[in-house]
């Protein structure tokens, strides 16, 4: 079977690009690899560990799970771009102030997660945060350093 | 790892993905929310020759209540379901399913039709389908049927939709008001696919049991009902007896599946503990003491 090639328009990171890449390139592969954003990671690409996570049309999605394809005309974010943004400025130092990360492999995953939990605006308990972040893998922290992390930003964004 | 080749079509209305149906048969699938079938391509378990999109086929998305029944678009998305008014309403045994249902970017992506099409034994919404009574309504190029869900789930990832159907919508009557639903489930991880579940819906009166509907599943190649634990149940006030009662009549029920989750044996052991702490949970949403 030869390879089947499309055309794709998306904005990513606030920027319009235009390629043609083989349809079953995924979403990350096309991030990473045809414009050079390699802050989204991949770990097991069966959409197990989180670590593909970015942002299509204001939700967070696995990328491993997405076909480049699918996003055609979509608004996608990377943990590049909403960095540029400063959404999550405090939590990203928070996140090195309880050293909530080591290898920093799923980091940029959490993040994406973690900001669309920030959104909410809602009071949270630990629990909670355990529950919504329970999709992403970190094989190094143990995770109790990243839910402090979360919960102190939530807890100061409240006014608390 | 990376996905084989295939063709991509993005289908721009209904009759355009069944003609495409039509036309490649089992060499086509169907890519709906993709949670489950990028995994299996990724991972080089399924080689179909064209995938057919159907995510821009908005006639298929969307919640809404036609009389007593509450009507759901097959590729509305999990993440619509859970925060739906019309099901937290009419349908709270699917609301409290729902947040079992994977992680939150994969409830973004995912469909409810998806899930009941795949016929996962793992997975809520087929049993939460077959408790509540829905019907699911299948299309090809010639119309539709509907199909009860008694009917629907044949076996592991087998079931009543033919190849050249696809799932357009799923009908679910809404609760009555003077039952009670509980849905729980066991799994590794919060999330993760569940080593043994179960929906329990019917009628309380007091401590009696009058009229509830048991299914169980993940530990079965589908989901199950089971018939003998009810005839135990119904009828009867729940008490220890009835509980040992239940447990009994349910190994006539349940011939679980051994897999890495556990033995046969302990995936009963925990449907029967499953059962015990449903029926609790049901007694004291019906009002009774406990
Ligand atoms: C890490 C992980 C954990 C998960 N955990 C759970 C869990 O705990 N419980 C659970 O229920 N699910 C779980 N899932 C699966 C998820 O819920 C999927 O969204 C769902 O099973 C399939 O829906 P989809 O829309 O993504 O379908 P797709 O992946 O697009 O399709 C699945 C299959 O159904 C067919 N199909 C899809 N829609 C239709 C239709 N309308 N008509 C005919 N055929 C159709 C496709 O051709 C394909 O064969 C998990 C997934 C992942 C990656
Ligand atoms: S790489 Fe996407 S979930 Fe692991
Ligand atoms: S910091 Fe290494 S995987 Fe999370």
């Amino acid at each position: 079977m030869s390879e089947e090639m499309i055309t794709v328009n998306m904005t990513v990171n606030g920027e319009a690009v235009s390629k043609t890449i083989p349809v079953r390139t995924h979403l990350v592969d096309f991030i990473r690899t045809e414009l050079g954003f390699t802050g989204s990671h991949l770990g097991c690409e069966h959409g197990v560990c989180g670590a593909c996570s970015v942002r299509v049309d204001g939700d967070v999605v696995r990328g491993c799970l997405l076909l480049a394809a699918q996003a055609d005309g979509c608004e996608v974010l990377t943990i590049e771009g909403i960095t540029d943004t400063g959404e999550i400025s405090d939590l990203q130092e928070k996140f090195v102030e309880r050293n909530a990360l080591q290898c920093g492999y799923c980091t940029p995953g959490m993040l994406m997660t973690a900001a669309e939990l920030l959104a909410q605006k809602t009071e949270m308990s630990r629990d909670d945060i355990r529950e919504y972040m329970s999709g992403n893998y970190c094989r190094c922290t143990g995770y109790h350093a990243i839910v402090d992390a979360i919960e102190s930003i939530n807890n100061e964004r409240l006014g608390g | 790892m990376k996905a084989p080749k295939f063709s991509y079509v993005r289908a721009d209305s209904v009759e355009h993905a069944l003609e495409l149906l039509d036309k490649h048969g089992d060499d086509a699938r169907i890519l709906a929310g993709g949670q489950s079938l990028m995994p299996t391509l990724n991972m080089r378990l399924s080689q179909p020759e064209i995938l057919i999109d159907i995510n821009r086929l908005n006639e298929l998305k969307g919640i809404s209540l036609d009389g007593d029944t509450v009507v759901i678009g097959a590729l509305t998305r999990h993440v619509e379901v859970l925060n739906s008014d019309i099901v937290s309403a009419h349908l709270p045994l699917v609301t409290e399913a729902m947040p079992y249902v994977a992680h939150v970017a994969i409830r973004n992506r995912g469909t409810i039709g998806g899930s009941i099409a795949l016929s996962d034994p793992a997975a809520e919404m087929p049993a939460c389908a077959l408790a509540l009574g829905a019907t699911l309504v299948v299309q090809n190029s010639g119309g539709k049927r509907e199909i009860p869900a008694e009917q629907f789930f044949h076996g592991l990832y087998e079931t009543a939709r033919a190849e050249n159907e696809l799932l357009v919508e799923i009908r679910f009557p809404s609760q009555k008001k003077d039952n009670v639903s509980v849905f729980m489930e066991l799994s590794r991880r919060h999330g993760d696919y569940a080593i043994a579940g179960i929906c329990a819906y019917g009628k309380v009166t007091g401590e009696t049991i009058d009229d509830m509907r048991l299914v169980y599943f993940a530990s079965e190649d589908r989901p199950v009902i089971g018939e003998h634990a009810i005839a135990a149940l119904n009828g009867h006030a729940w008490s220890e007896e009835t509980k040992d009662a239940v447990s009994a009549a349910l190994e006539n029920d349940l011939d679980p599946m051994a897999n890495l989750n556990g033995s046969a044996a302990m995936k009963l052991h925990l449907q029967k503990v499953l059962t015990g702490r449903a029926m609790d949970t049901a007694v004291s949403r019906a009002g009774g003491t406990l």
